[in-house]
């Protein structure tokens, strides 16, 4: 090993793979061996159990699709909303000085704290999930978004002046494309935020959902179900982070060159 | 001959913490229809401030500059500039940066490409009109970074040290592709360099610039006959010529660099 040198593909994902294998390697050896009581701490093969049961008899199914709908519903909101500000943000200071000092501070709101007043305000329907995803990602978002349109390469903004751009073209041919790849990198990242509060408000005053399930489990000190639950949600964000990446790649050839 | 372009007592002061810093003197120049004006001088003399302000991408801070009798306030089409570093748009491949201009005044698409290839035809592209910015050399950028100026058909052309960041033999051709566009079109130039060579054998006129803050130190008519080739580097009167700017351009370095000589 060397610092900074790269590793081959193959050995990349080998790996990776080998640090799963030795992770429930450890968990299957403290939990088949007993070191670890069975309440605390289901074993991998009664996780596999619970699951199926969960799958099969419980329409898990179901809640896995109310959790997605929920996290895509908020975060497509937020990024739509987000969007236009942070490019305005970004391209005019005037703009990004108004909002900006707000949204620094409104970042640091915990999307969780809301849950409480969010339950009073729009109840513990679906509204009241959105909300959460809405304001843990919305802040993040917008702040990202015009950090990347501002940080434009100046040279490329002079360049398209002396080609005749107006401002309006400019923002439009200039600022969004060149801040494209890393405004979808931002979203992806977030997203995977977004992934985190769900759970959290389902945890709370739902009825369905992969938090409800969760708590539904802890009171039955269903563990298995709590870990294949986890384990679910882990899964659909990997999911998600490489159809993003694979899309980021796709739409964005320009920005993989060379790297 | 009526000049195209009219400096007149342009001065650059940049405000600092210990009051203000003189980047340009009260400046005059001008350019006839025509030209090709290399400008000459050392690092921090304010002849990028100079070209910067012909731009329209810089502010004066006293004094004027006329483009056909009309008074510059900003950057406009009109202008087209080729800079130092690769200023070519990433995401968009050869030939779209080349119609970046056209697109904008609104030029049908395919008198877009028309007008763009035979322009990527002239410096010598054809071939890598799909290729990205990342996937060419430095040189091929700087010669789409060229046609993308010429395509937009500007009043005449800025160019600030555009081989400045290339390597000896590679300038040397780029120089010459130029030189041959220029004999071709006598598209009017404003070319910033430090290099003498460059500048002597491109320019049908070199203009040295002094320390800062910097001025227009002496303005040198280049006779060479056109068209030029590289072998006129290597004549008695080139290297005349340079000599002289050689000195000019020296003391200038050793008032820069504060050193006595």
């Amino acid at each position: 090993m060397k610092p900074l040198v790269p590793v081959s593909p193959g050995a990349r994902v080998a790996l990776g793979v080998s640090f799963f294998v030795v992770f429930v390697a450890v968990w299957a050896a403290v939990t088949f061996g007993g070191l670890v009581p069975k309440i605390f701490l289901a074993d991998p093969l009664q996780m596999l159990k619970g699951g199926w049961l969960l799958l099969t008899e419980m329409d898990f199914a179901h809640d896995i699709g109310m959790t997605v709908w929920r996290v895509v519903g908020g975060f497509v909101i937020a990024a739509a909303l987000a969007l236009p500000l942070g490019v305005l943000m970004g391209a005019y200071k005037p703009i990004e000085a108004f909002f900006e000092p707000f949204i620094s501070f409104a970042r640091y709101l915990p999307a969780s704290a809301f849950i409480p007043l969010l339950i009073l305000w729009v109840g513990i329907g679906e509204a009241q999930k959105l909300a959460v995803i809405f304001i843990g990602s919305f802040f993040q978002l917008v702040l990202m978004i015009a950090v990347t349109v501002g940080n434009t390469r100046r040279d490329l903004v002079e360049a398209a002046y002396t080609l005749g751009v107006k401002d309006g073209s400019l923002i439009r041919r200039v600022l969004i494309p060149g801040a494209a790849p890393e405004i979808a990198e931002t979203l992806r990242m977030v997203l995977g935020w977004a992934w985190t509060y769900v759970i959290v408000a389902e945890l709370i005053g739902a009825s369905s959902g992969i938090g409800h399930m969760i708590t539904d489990s802890q009171a039955l000190l269903a563990t298995d179900q709590i870990i294949f639950g986890i384990i679910v949600i882990g899964l659909i964000g990997l999911v998600s982070d490489f159809a993003f990446k694979a899309a980021n790649r796709r739409l964005f050839p320009w920005a993989q060159l060379g790297r | 001959m009526k000049p195209i372009l009219r400096i007149r007592g342009v001065e650059r002061r940049f405000a600092s913490a210990t009051g203000s810093t003189l980047a340009l003197q009260a400046t005059d120049l001008d350019v006839a229809e025509n030209d090709f004006i290399t400008i000459l001088g050392p690092s921090g003399c304010g002849k990028s401030t100079l070209l910067r302000i012909v731009a329209g991408l810089d502010h004066q801070t006293a004094g004027e500059v006329l483009l056909d009798g009309r008074r510059i306030e900003g950057p406009g089409a009109d202008r087209g500039m080729v800079f130092q570093s690769y200023t070519l748009f990433p995401w968009l491949n050869v030939l779209d940066n080349v119609c970046f201009g056209l697109r904008e005044r609104g030029l049908p698409r395919a008198q877009q490409l028309e007008l763009a290839q035979g322009f990527i035809a002239q410096v010598g592209l054809k071939g890598f009109e799909r290729h990205f910015p990342k996937q060419l050399s430095g040189g091929m950028q700087q010669r789409t970074a060229i046609a993308r100026a010429l395509a937009n058909d500007p009043r005449m052309l800025l160019m600030d040290e555009p081989f400045g960041a290339l390597d000896h033999q590679t300038r040397e051709l780029m120089q010459e592709l130029l030189l041959g566009i220029w004999e071709r079109q006598r598209k009017t130039v404003l070319f910033v360099t430090h290099d003498i060579d460059e500048a002597v054998f491109m320019g049908s006129r070199v203009v040295v610039m002094s320390a800062r803050p910097g001025r227009i130190k002496l303005q040198r008519e280049i006779e060479l006959p056109h068209p030029r080739h590289y072998s006129v580097k290597t004549t008695p009167a080139f290297a005349a010529l340079k000599a002289e700017l050689t000195e000019a351009v020296r003391a200038e370095v050793i008032a820069a660099q504060a050193l006595t000589p």
